[in-house]
């Protein structure tokens, strides 16, 4: 049984992954809690799945490295989230739909054109993450990604929470509030690339809403939103690693799934806004 | 109209004027304002008053430097609003506002204090004193350390007064400050704005309940669209004036004069 237990630690990629887990999910569950303020999670998972297209494009042009896979995605997302804008400004339709008819066509573009580039087997990857497919390199861009935007997010956290909070007061006390609007956006969206390894495009999104989303059912400290959303993608996220070696299912799944649990117990089981606890409350 | 004198507005010899000049504000292709001119000072509480859609949230927005002037100008104490300005407090509609935000009611406060601090510097004495001055001086004291959304209505705009006061604001521009209060809130609510007004405020507010202007306003700005009238309460605030501004008589034809 011991043994068991700690086999997932002797080898390096084993460590690779829950370091990596543990680095993606404490980022992700910090971004989490903007995501969760600004209520746009849809929106956000819009823009995961723009990610695909750029990945393809990006292989195509300058061929599959770190970089141009960063870069392509990168592009992607903004092109598309921007384009959804123009859309729904220069015609009568409104942004949610117009990024809906972007996304869903470049996501489809990208299928298409990443079978063509013979990557095939790969874009189980892309799609689901392969955490433990990770270098050492790979490591090391996920700790850089990881570090900038949460330097962004803290350095910013005064005026990015006032805008949140009630946009045209923030406004009126000379917060920037359509500039910081788009960083905001453009650091999700680099979160998002920094978990595609571990989850892939298609589950990115869960790792970006439900660690903070859980603490939210749980606490009204703004601050216990930020960094308790952080610990609990991060412990999550290296459990999750953990328990799919044991278990032998996927990762990237494995990591979502535990996330949905533990969102499952606070939605039930909270002590202050938990389902049961209300019923019992209005049942007294 | 003569204006009492103030103490608050001591640090500065010369008046302290809001005039607003042919305004004219043009919102997703219609013409939410034209022609609105007007002037007033500290120590003046100024309802708005018209139908919906008569313009009252734009005015105030204008005037709170978050919509585009089309034309015409805003100027406060002499210089043009061209954007926002830390003596122009905007406290929006209640009913506009996430009161389901995790924010304790001293968080809400500290806002006030953003132009003085900035994006990341913490805040320094004068500032942590003026938040606690604000906070109870709107009778919050109790309760700074208490989420909004475990607040009354009264209680609600008062958290948003106080963060007027710790941005030491000038100009307090309200959208529908009473409406959805209790009739002891409200009282109390006017009786602030009174206080506010006399330690030498500007307040304008937009306002829906006819019975209570005269007894919370000094002007009133009749509004639609352009401005109708503008004067002191028992000038402007006429039955003329209303049949102008609404359009049609009163339902019960009770004397409003």
């Amino acid at each position: 049984m011991i043994d068991l237990l700690m086999e997932p630690f002797q080898h390096p990629f084993n460590q690779r992954a829950v370091l990596a887990a543990l680095l993606i999910g404490f980022t992700n569950g910090y971004a989490s809690a903007f995501v969760v303020l600004r209520k746009s999670a849809l929106k956000v998972g819009s823009l995961s799945h723009a990610l695909l297209p750029g990945i393809a494009v990006a292989i195509l042009v300058a061929g599959l490295h770190d970089w141009s896979v960063f870069l392509g995605s990168l592009v992607a997302a903004l092109l598309i989230g921007l384009g959804s804008l123009a859309v729904s400004r220069g015609s009568r339709l409104d942004q949610d739909s117009a990024l809906a008819i972007l996304y869903t066509a470049a996501f489809s573009g990208g299928i298409i054109l990443l079978r063509r580039l013979g990557v095939a087997q790969e874009m189980e990857a892309w799609l689901f993450g392969n955490i433990m497919g990770l270098r050492n390199s790979d490591l090391w861009t996920n700790f850089w990604i990881s570090f900038a935007a949460l330097g962004v997010l803290t350095a910013l956290h005064r005026p990015l929470l006032m805008t949140l909070f009630d946009a045209e007061v923030a406004a009126t006390l000379g917060v920037p509030v359509r500039a910081l609007n788009y960083l905001l956006l453009a650091v999700l969206i680099v979160v998002l690339i920094s978990s595609l390894q571990a989850v892939g495009c298609m589950l990115a999104l869960g790792l970006l809403v439900t660690p903070a989303a859980t603490v939210y059912l749980l606490t009204d400290s703004t601050n216990a939103l930020f960094w308790g959303g952080s610990l609990l993608g991060g412990l999550a996220s290296a459990f999750a690693v953990l328990a799919g070696w044991w278990l032998n299912i996927e990762q990237g799944p494995a990591i979502v799934l535990v996330l949905g649990a533990l969102f499952l117990l606070a939605f039930l089981f909270g002590p202050k806004y938990g389902l049961l606890h209300r019923s019992h409350r209005k049942g007294s | 109209m003569v204006y009492p004198t103030h103490e608050s507005c001591a640090h500065c010899g010369h008046h302290h004027e809001l005039r607003v000049e042919n305004l004219r504000v043009r919102y997703r292709h219609v013409d939410a304002l034209q022609d609105v001119s007007f002037a007033t000072s500290c120590g003046s509480c100024v309802a708005l008053i018209g139908p919906n859609g008569a313009g009252k949230s734009t005015l105030l927005k204008a005037v709170a430097g978050l919509l585009p002037v089309t034309a015409g100008r805003i100027l406060w104490r002499g210089t043009k609003v061209a954007k926002w300005s830390r003596e122009i407090a905007y406290l929006p509609q209640r009913e506009n506002v996430d009161w389901q935000f995790p924010i304790t009611v001293r968080g809400v406060v500290r806002m006030g204090r953003y132009p003085q601090a900035g994006w990341w510097r913490p805040f320094s004495n004068a500032d942590e004193t003026a938040i606690e001055q604000a906070i109870g001086l709107m009778e919050l004291a109790d309760l700074g350390d208490r989420q909004i959304n475990q607040l009354s209505g009264g209680q609600q705009q008062r958290v948003f007064l106080a963060r007027a006061l710790a941005q030491e604001a000038h100009v307090l521009l309200l959208d529908e400050p009473f409406t959805g209060l209790d009739r002891n809130s409200k009282s109390a609510l006017a009786a602030t704005l009174r206080r506010l007004t006399e330690e030498g405020r500007l307040v304008i507010a937009a306002h829906h309940d006819m019975d209570t202007v005269r007894d919370i306003y000094d002007e009133v700005l009749l509004l639609r669209r352009s401005a109708i009238a503008f004067g002191p309460v028992a000038e402007v605030f006429t039955a003329a004036g209303l049949d102008a501004t609404f359009g049609v008589l009163p339902a019960d034809g009770k004397e409003l004069a």
